[in-house]
This record gives structure tokens, C-alpha cells and sequence, in this order.
């Protein structure tokens, strides 16, 4: 049987109480919303911690205003993926929330907690005892990293759906720490390191997300992964474009899974600002989008068709904004 | 791993609201709901799979909603409807689904049959006449190694057509 660890659960009334506890805790403290993640992690032995500070005090409202959407990080996945203003204003966003995990899961994950999610390595996501057999790695208990042994760092990979897609809607965080509140793009979110993947200070909360509405917004979210009810994204295409009439007048393109962090496909945009969502377009600003993606042999099936995979999500994404209204005729 | 057991046990008074009856339980805060349901109440319905969210058999519903147990402290629902599969029948009558599942032989090993029947009671509530597609959406947390789904589909079709 795999048991949790012994550990204290605290119960904060607040976010500034809960950095609190963080602060004087350290590392041996984790927060906790849905605990979807965490609780696996903690029965695999890849937290060591003592204490859980527990974030039930998170809003779990959705307020729409004319030029933006506020969601409380307490939000559950579902809620997300279901609350019609999110579907019609920022349809990929809901898509992204929708795709995470499995029906029960998303009634208990929340949206803050989806964007605070751990990395995920083939080599690390194991039982202590598998682990222990194979030899640790340098993300827990070990020194080296098992997928290039020869390099300096983790490659553990990001596994977020909702992040890649918070970041190319221009999304924004609030985190309350012990220094107070403040704002951060969901962009300048993470690190490319596969152990410290998370740019915030430790004892800070997220405690909910802005998104922008702008007139012309479209936006969508394509999944890769082997089992469509259940799985972590192993390649994934979170797009967000502004439209003036047929033409693209702004673009993002934000690509899962496919490195430490949700991976910026900037050239794509270049190259897709000004022109029409034509069926040659989509395609060079697929092949451009993939280039960067570099994955490796640490996620489910083959990195080599993982990356030929890239290409074609990007592709299915831009054709998803076509289909939305106003789209181009193919 | 060795210094984790020298840890002091916290432990907690928490009244569970399981199946409309209130259950006052002294559980360590570690304990999952699915091992308190199992080991402190005694409420075997609720089956001991993966233990890591993944296959769906630890399935009960909170508040109406399927959540795996295995993955819930009971610190975080107390206060909250917690149903089991213990808790569908009222009585010597069955739920309309569990009557649906018996006649069809929507199970084999039946270790899935309760969370499956939870995710669908939840479903019915929120939607009574759904779709193939949507029951399928309904269950698609809950793994079957044995039927291939189909019985379980068509006995939750049945049942959805007796209770509306």
C-alpha cells in the first residue's frame, strides 16, 4: 500500500498567514489546494515534508467584467472549464482546463494549483522503491540527471495545461507573500530548470488569475497524450490571437511539455502578424513553432515523435481559431 | 523514509457527514479519506485501487461530485456530503442504477462497480437524459479491466430512462 507520510496539517485563515507559516516553516512545508499532484508525489516519497499548509481559505470565484476575467486560484478545473464566460471570452483556456487529468480529478485541482504544478520526469514520477532500483536522480535523493547524464541540470518537464495557455492569453498572477501583494505575468512564472522551475518566492501564494478581454480574442488549446481521459500533456499548443477582420494583428503561441517551462514559439508569431489564417500560413507557422521544441527521452512515448508532433498540434490549434467566427474558408 | 516514522502522529477530532448520518472519528490528518472510510468506518463499498488518482475505484462523491478518495483528507471535506456506494440504496431498495447494473450484468469483478456507480449517479442528478457521449465524458476517470464498458453504458441508458 502506498501511505502518506506523517505530516501536520495547518489551516490558515489567509494568504498573508499562510506565507507566514511557509516562511517559518521552509522547506519542509508545501502548500496544498486540490492535491491532486501533491498527494501522489508525497505517497512516491518525491516530497519529503512535514507539514502541509493548507490553502482552503482560496476564493472560488469567476468575475467577468468588460475588459477582464478574474478567476480565484481556489477555482476548481471543472468549474473553469464549465463557466461560460471562460467559454465564450477565452475558449482555449477553458479547453486547457477541461483537458486536465480526468473528470473527478478536475473537481478537486484547482487553477492555481494547475499553474503551480510539479515538473515531470519518467525517471522521477516512481515509487521510492523504483526509484531506489534504478539509481535517484538529481531531482530527488540523487546527484545526476538519469536523461542526460552529462549534463548540469534537470530536464524535468513542464506539465501544465492551463499555464501555456494563461501565458499566451497575456495572463496575470497575484501572489501574497510576507512583503505583500503583488502582480506577475504568468510568463515570467517559471525558470527553465527542471528542479526550481518556479520563479516566486516560496512563501508566496497565487492567489487568483487576470485574464484580458481584447475585441477580436480568439483563442485554443490542442492536447497530446496517450490515454485522452487521463494523462499529463506530453506535447500540447496553447494559442491566443487578436484578429482584425481576417488578419492576425497580434499572436501567441505557447507550447507544452516540451521543456521546463511553457515554451514561448516567438518566430511563429513574427511571421503570423499581419497575414491571413490561410491554410499554407498555418502551415509554415506550424513548422516554425516546432523548431524550438526540443523534447526529450524523459515524457510517454518516443521524443522523436513527440517533436515531429509539435508541428502538427500547432497546426490543429491555429485550425481551431479558423473554425471560431470569422475564420478563414478552406 | 527512516525519519518519517519517528514523526509524532497529529491527530484530529472530525465530524464526516457520511451518507446524511454525522460521524465524529478521531483519524491522524495523514490518513486519506478512502483509508478512513475503509479502516475507521467500515465502509468496505468504496475499493482500494491505484492509490494515485489514476483508475477512478476509490470514486465517491462530495458534495455531489465525484472525487477520489484516495486522493481527499477527511480535514478538507469536514462539513461536506460525503456519499458512498453504501449509501444508494435506501433501505432493501436499490438505486435505480444498481438495479440497471444487476439486470444488464454490467459487471464482471465488480471492483469497479462503486465508483462507477457514483460518477453516474452524479451525472443523472446534473443531467438526466445524457448522451452516449456524455456518460462516456461522465466515466471517463473510472477504468473497467473487464466489461469494455458497453453493459456499464447501456445500464446507466436504462437506468436514466426508468428515473426520468
Amino acid at each position: 500500500m502506498l501511505r502518506l507520510p506523517r505530516f501536520k496539517y495547518l489551516r490558515p485563515r489567509s494568504a498573508r498567514e499562510a506565507a507566514g507559516m511557509a516562511a517559518e516553516k521552509g522547506a519542509r512545508a508545501m502548500f496544498v489546494a486540490g492535491g491532486t499532484d501533491l498527494y501522489p508525489k508525497l505517497k512516491r516519497r518525491q516530497f519529503e515534508v512535514d507539514t502541509l499548509i493548507g490553502l482552503d481559505f482560496l476564493g472560488h470565484d469567476i468575475r467577468n467584467g468588460s475588459t477582464e476575467c478574474v478567476i480565484d486560484a481556489g477555482v476548481t478545473l471543472s468549474a473553469a472549464s464549465r463557466d461560460s464566460h471562460l467559454k465564450g471570452g477565452f475558449g482555449g483556456y477553458a479547453e486547457a482546463a477541461g483537458l486536465v487529468s480526468s473528470p473527478p480529478l478536475r473537481n478537486a485541482g484547482t487553477i492555481g494549483g494547475n499553474l503551480c504544478v510539479d515538473t515531470r520526469c519518467n525517471y522521477y514520477d516512481m515509487t521510492y522503491e523504483w526509484r531506489k532500483a534504478a539509481g535517484f536522480c538529481m531531482k530527488k535523493d540523487g546527484d545526476i540527471c538519469l536523461v542526460a547524464p552529462s549534463s548540469p541540470r534537470c530536464w524535468a518537464v513542464s506539465s501544465s495545461d492551463t499555464a501555456p495557455m494563461a501565458i499566451a492569453l497575456g495572463g496575470v498572477v497575484t501572489l501574497v507573500g510576507l512583503d505583500g501583494e503583488r502582480e506577475l505575468p504568468v510568463s515570467a512564472l517559471y525558470r527553465d530548470d527542471g528542479i526550481e522551475y518556479m520563479a516566486k518566492r516560496p512563501d508566496e501564494v497565487v492567489t487568483s488569475l487576470r485574464l484580458r478581454a481584447e475585441p477580436g480574442l480568439r483563442s485554443a488549446y490542442v492536447k497530446l497524450r496517450r490515454r485522452g481521459s487521463i494523462d499529463f500533456p506530453i506535447a500540447g499548443a496553447a494559442v491566443a490571437a487578436r484578429m482584425e477582420g481576417d488578419t492576425i494583428a497580434a499572436c501567441r503561441i505557447v507550447l507544452s511539455a516540451v521543456a521546463s517551462y511553457p515554451l514561448d514559439a516567438e518566430a511563429a508569431c513574427t511571421f503570423l502578424k499581419g497575414r491571413r489564417l490561410d491554410r499554407e500560413t498555418v502551415q509554415e507557422a506550424a513548422e516554425l513553432a516546432a523548431k524550438p521544441a526540443k523534447p526529450l527521452d524523459n515524457a510517454d512515448l518516443s521524443h522523436f515523435w513527440r517533436k515531429r508532433m509539435v508541428r502538427v498540434v500547432v497546426e490543429q490549434a491555429l485550425e481551431r481559431l479558423s473554425d471560431q467566427p470569422g475564420g478563414f474558408d478552406s | 523514509m527512516k525519519e518519517e516514522i519517528l514523526r509524532d502522529v497529529e491527530r484530529a477530532v472530525l465530524t464526516l457527514n457520511v451518507n446524511g448520518e454525522p460521524a465524529q472519528l478521531l483519524v491522524p490528518v495523514h490518513k486519506t479519506l478512502l483509508e478512513v472510510l475503509r479502516e475507521d468506518m467500515q465502509l468496505t463499498g468504496t475499493k482500494h485501487g491505484c492509490e494515485l488518482g489514476e483508475c477512478g475505484t476509490c470514486t465517491v462523491l462530495i458534495d455531489g461530485k465525484p472525487h477520489l478518495s484516495c486522493l481527499v483528507l477527511p480535514i478538507q471535506v469536514e462539513g461536506r456530503a460525503i456519499t458512498t456506494v453504501e449509501g444508494m440504496a435506501s433501505g432493501s431498495d436499490l438505486d435505480p442504477l444498481q438495479t440497471a447494473f444487476a439486470e444488464i450484468g454490467a459487471a464482471q469483478c465488480g471492483y469497479c462497480t462503486p465508483g462507477i456507480l457514483l460518477s453516474a449517479r452524479s451525472l443523472l442528478e446534473e443531467n438526466p437524459r445524457p448522451s452516449r457521449g456524455e456518460i462516456k465524458e461522465a466515466l471517463a476517470g473510472n477504468l473497467c479491466r473487464c466489461t469494455g464498458y458497453t453493459k456499464i453504458v447501456e445500464a446507466i441508458e436504462l437506468a436514466a430512462g426508468r428515473m426520468a
